[in-house]
């Protein structure tokens, strides 16, 4: 794995970020204070759609503490629209505050600047706004329909991407299959719900003309860019700071209109101004995840061979384009083939405008839909063939023997082993034992039900050639190694953690490849006018992508000081030797340590022939391709037929991510992820009603998983490496949440199905299985 | 101007006496006034926890409590939990140790909260404490590292 003989890597070490995080000095960027700063708050539309007539700000321009207020009509040609990631041909911008026209509930129309956010938020509530309501599309399905109301009228309909991928060989297989089926299911539209909503301090200096910009953001460098192509500062003049993070899943991504427009009022008014969003408006005006439709069909052999799956995907990405909203759903149909050997795929995708807010990368961002998919087919195809869920899986997983292996749907499997988790998920679980106990749950008459998942997924992007100019950044990462003349080592690296552990795991790295201690290592990271350029944490990257650029730094520097160690112990380079912390010429007692080599890098290192002074390099890995890691999940429910509550008895997952550098910190990724998921399979759900008010906009109709919904999860992992890294490590934040979502709806289909219920939508709420259960027995 | 009246407040053994608007929440109060930053807002509206503090010694949500009605107390907040700067209390220990955080946010008002089941709990089972933190929102951890870092310090204390 990696370079270096792990001696730090590998264990559970404790984190080095939490004694601030636990004592309560962390800084988030609502805890950043300037002088002269003043708050802002936004004015939103109450309204899905409709025309602004017109806006009174003059109550609120005269409440006391009020610096400034702001309308389209100040900014008008003097500045960009809302940073998007890639750009579709004919489609609208989005302004940074709505223009003569509110396209969903929560649409900024105004924001005010006082002293106090007391002030502000009061005088925005004196902004006076006049909207003539229209009709709103807020069905996904309703929006396609011939003379559905458009969200922008000036296009032919609310159809954004259409991206149609037929395939002939799948019509064939669908000809020649002993049976099909076809399934719909609902992925349901989410909150990533960080704990911290969206916050940004704005400090523009006048003297200097220079912007600093605190932010809740996991890619700040791509803050700084975005920044600076809409508000035409150069990117030089711009600093963006990722302090503190209190959570991101994705949707922390994208620089938001909220956060240009804040820089534009700090310039103007000359002063910093700072936002925290409410919860509310969190709900209301961050982008939102998943909102597909998807209709499956699927040709299969009676034996329990897939062969071919035709695949509709239908994507709501809300009002208007988030940086990457149309686009999210494309990996769907690439990841639709999960971790089977499945011969042919067609598939359709359609990303559509409603009057709602807007869809972005939720932790999985594509993928765990993909996941969901295809996992639920693996269940229906069991139950259509009458063999067991295991069996099926089997028969259909791509052999171990075929990596890379390229899927029909177009990507390309570093490496797999898909018995080998299913394999020990069977043995932990004691799945024959359960599936015995239900049998007999069933003879009582209760309503157990066993679901299992068995799914890959996919990490670290690259190479960076489907990265576009609006971008402004590749797949690459960064890092810096600088080793200080005492041998203390500071680490700037490109990924922006916030959760993840990269200052713990990235020091474990420092010290095994130095032998220095953890506490003689820095890590330092989400700040563009610290850290050399980055790209940021997402994707599961952090480790697989900037921790590959971290090693090869980590070469770089280690390769210098054995020339120099070399140099002044007497010796050809190819005779020394390092271990714990020492150089040593081989055979000999003759030793410099690493630090002995960094002050003399420093001081003396002008005598080495060929080598600049200073023990420091920079490097960037661009990965030549992508990385898969995989798993297999059990869970056992047990429903309440009187009252459709779900109660989760056992999960068990089996992870498989490469190698791991922290496995206390991978456990706390795949725990997370889990609840994600289950969070979703069966309380989470963004609801709209048919005009477009958001339904679920506090946390009392919204239902984040709470502690006591869980048992003890069980996990365990297997280690298939990945050649695309140095590490050999593949990538984890997202796993948990891709995999549990099927398991979870697996096992209550499963427990439903002697009732005749073949499908159940997400959320399973207690009241949709009791329906369930109540019109089954009806029939 | 808005209207505004004095308070009295001890927070982690220190008084401070502030002029402030009657609306003004506690949690508003600590952070602006005290810039005491480590107790955070989750959601203004008692349902995350990420507020929590401890108010004449029982954990209270300092968003839904105004500053006045703190006037005269006693207020401990994440940042005067430990008995001294350079030592950490037994719940702070358990989630460095069991990686009871990720990116930290709930972290405070977790640990505050969980102070108050150990105060009335010293032993409490795994049941016990997923009840007793049933208040608080974590979005990363998925709770299970929080109950063992909850466990974890409940053990030590007891063996101390
Ligand atoms: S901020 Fe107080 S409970 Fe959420
Ligand atoms: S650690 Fe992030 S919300 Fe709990």
């Amino acid at each position: 794995m990696t370079t270096f003989r792990p001696n730090s890597v590998g264990r559970p070490i404790k984190r080095r970020e939490d004694p601030r995080l636990i004592r309560g000095l962390a800084t988030y960027t609502d805890d950043v204070k300037l002088p002269g700063m003043t708050c802002a708050a936004f004015v939103r539309s109450d309204f899905a759609a409709g025309a602004i007539r017109s806006i009174d700000t003059s109550a609120a321009a005269a409440h006391p503490g009020v610096v400034g207020v702001y309308t389209y009509a100040d900014l008008d040609g003097k500045v960009g629209a809302t940073p998007i990631g890639v750009e579709i041909p004919g489609m609208p911008d989005h302004p940074l505050l709505a223009n003569g026209r509110v396209l969903y509930v929560g649409h900024p129309v105004a924001v005010v600047v006082a002293e106090t956010p007391y002030a502000a938020r009061d005088a925005a509530a004196m902004v006076e706004v006049d909207i003539e309501p229209r009709e709103a599309v807020v069905d996904v399905e309703a929006a396609l329909a011939p003379g559905a109301p458009r969200v922008y009228e000036e296009l032919d309909s609310n159809v954004c991407l259409h991206i149609p991928a037929p395939n002939p060989e799948a019509d064939k297989l669908f000809e020649q299959a002993d049976q099909t089926l076809s399934i719909r299911l609902l992925n349901q539209r989410v909150a990533p719900f960080p704990m911290e909503g969206r916050a940004i301090c704005a400090h523009w200096e006048e003297g200097p003309g220079k912007l600093t910009i605190w932010t809740s953001n996991q890619a700040p460098h791509s803050v700084k860019q975005q920044i600076a192509m809409c508000l035409g500062i150069p990117e030089i003049r711009i600093r963006a700071i990722a302090p503190e993070v209190g959570g991101g899943f994705g949707a922390k991504i994208p620089t938001y209109a909220e956060d240009a427009l804040l820089c534009w009022v700090s310039r103007d008014l000359m002063r910093p101004v700072k936002w925290a969003e409410t919860r509310t408006e969190n709900l209301l005006g961050m982008t939102h995840g998943r909102g597909h439709v998807e209709k499956i069909d699927v040709a299969f052999q009676t034996d329990g061979r897939v062969l071919a799956l035709k695949g509709q995907t239908i994507s709501e990405i809300g009002a208007f384009r988030s940086f990457f909203g149309p686009f999210i759903a494309l990996s769907t149909h690439t990841m639709s083939c999960g971790c089977y050997d499945i011969k042919a795929v067609a598939w359709e995708t359609s990303s559509v405008f409603t009057n709602t807010m807007a869809t972005e990368a939720y932790r999985g961002a594509g993928r765990p839909e993909a996941a969901y998919i295809i996992e639920r087919v693996m269940d229906e195809v069991a139950a259509a063939t009458g063999l067991d869920p295991v069996a099926v899986r089997r028969r259909n997983f791509i052999s171990k023997d075929v990596f890379p292996h390229t899927t029909p749907s177009g990507a390309t499997y570093d490496t797999g082993d898909y018995e080998k988790p299913l394999d020990r998920l069977i043995e932990l679980a004691g799945y024959d034992e359960a599936r015995t106990a239900q049998r007999s749950a069933r003879e009582e008459g209760r309503l157990v039900g066993i679901g299992l998942a068995t799914f890959t997924e996919v990490c670290g992007l690259g190479p960076s050639t489907g990265a576009t100019p609006q971008q402004r950044m590749g797949t690459w990462e960064s890092a810096t190694v600088r080793v200080e003349p005492t041998g203390n080592v500071t680490v700037y690296t490109g990924v922006s953690p916030h959760g993840q552990g990269q200052e713990t795991v990235f020091a474990q790295m420092v010290a095994d490849a130095f032998g220095v201690g953890l506490d003689d290592v820095v890590v330092v990271h989400g700040d563009t006018d610290q850290v050399q350029h980055g790209v940021g944490t997402f994707g599961s990257r952090g480790i697989a992508v900037g921790g590959a650029a971290l090693d090869m730094a980590l070469v770089k520097v280690h390769a210098k000081a054995t020339r120099i160690a070399a140099h002044h112990l007497d010796a050809p380079v190819d005779q020394i030797e390092f271990e714990d912390g020492e150089f040593t010429v081989s055979g000999t007692d003759r030793t410099l340590t690493f630090r002995e080599v960094a002050e003399k890098a420093h001081l003396w290192n002008v005598n080495v022939p060929g080598e600049e002074p200073g023990l420091e390099a920079v490097a960037r890995f661009e990965p030549s391709a992508t990385t898969f890691p995989f798993g297999a999940h059990l869970c056992q429910v047990e429903i309440d037929p009187e009252s459709g509550q779900i109660e989760i008895q056992r999960y068990v997952a089996i992870d498989d991510f490469g190698e791991v550098l922290n496995p206390m910190l991978a456990d706390g990724q795949r725990l997370g992820g889990v609840v994600q998921g289950i969070g979703q399979a069966m309380w989470e759900e963004v609801q709209y009603d048919e005009g477009g008010q958001l339904l679920s906009g506090t946390l009392m109709d919204y239902a984040v998983p709470r502690a006591k919904h869980f048992p003890r999860m069980e996990l365990d992992n297997t280690v298939t490496p990945t050649p695309i890294n140095p590490l050999g490590a593949k990538g984890i934040g997202e796993l948990g949440t891709i995999g549990a979502t099927p398991c979870i709806v697996n096992a209550i289909v499963d427990a439903l199905r002697p009732l005749g219920i073949t499908n159940i939508d997400m959320p399973a709420k207690p009241e949709r299985v009791w329906q369930a259960i109540r019109s089954a027995g009806a029939a | 101007m808005p209207r505004s009246v004095p308070v009295t407040v001890t927070v982690n053994g220190s008084k401070h006496e502030r002029e402030v608007e009657p609306r003004t929440l506690l949690v508003h109060f600590l952070r602006e006034e005290l810039d005491l930053t480590g107790a955070h807002i989750g959601c203004e509206s008692t349902l995350c926890g990420a507020c929590t503090v401890h108010l004449d010694g029982r954990a209270v949500k300092s968003c839904t409590v105004l500053a006045v009605q703190a006037d005269g107390q006693q207020v401990t907040t994440i940042e005067g939990l430990a008995a001294s700067a350079d030592e950490l209390h037994p719940l702070q220990t358990g989630f460095w140790e069991k990686h009871g955080l990720q990116c930290g946010y709930c972290t405070p008002g977790m640990i505050m909260a969980a102070k108050q089941l150990l105060d009335d709990n010293p032993n409490p089972t795994e049941a016990e404490i997923r009840e007793a933190i049933d208040g608080n929102i974590c979005r990363c951890t998925g709770y299970q590292q929080i109950v063992d870092a909850v466990q974890h310090a409940a053990d030590v204390a007891g063996g101390a």
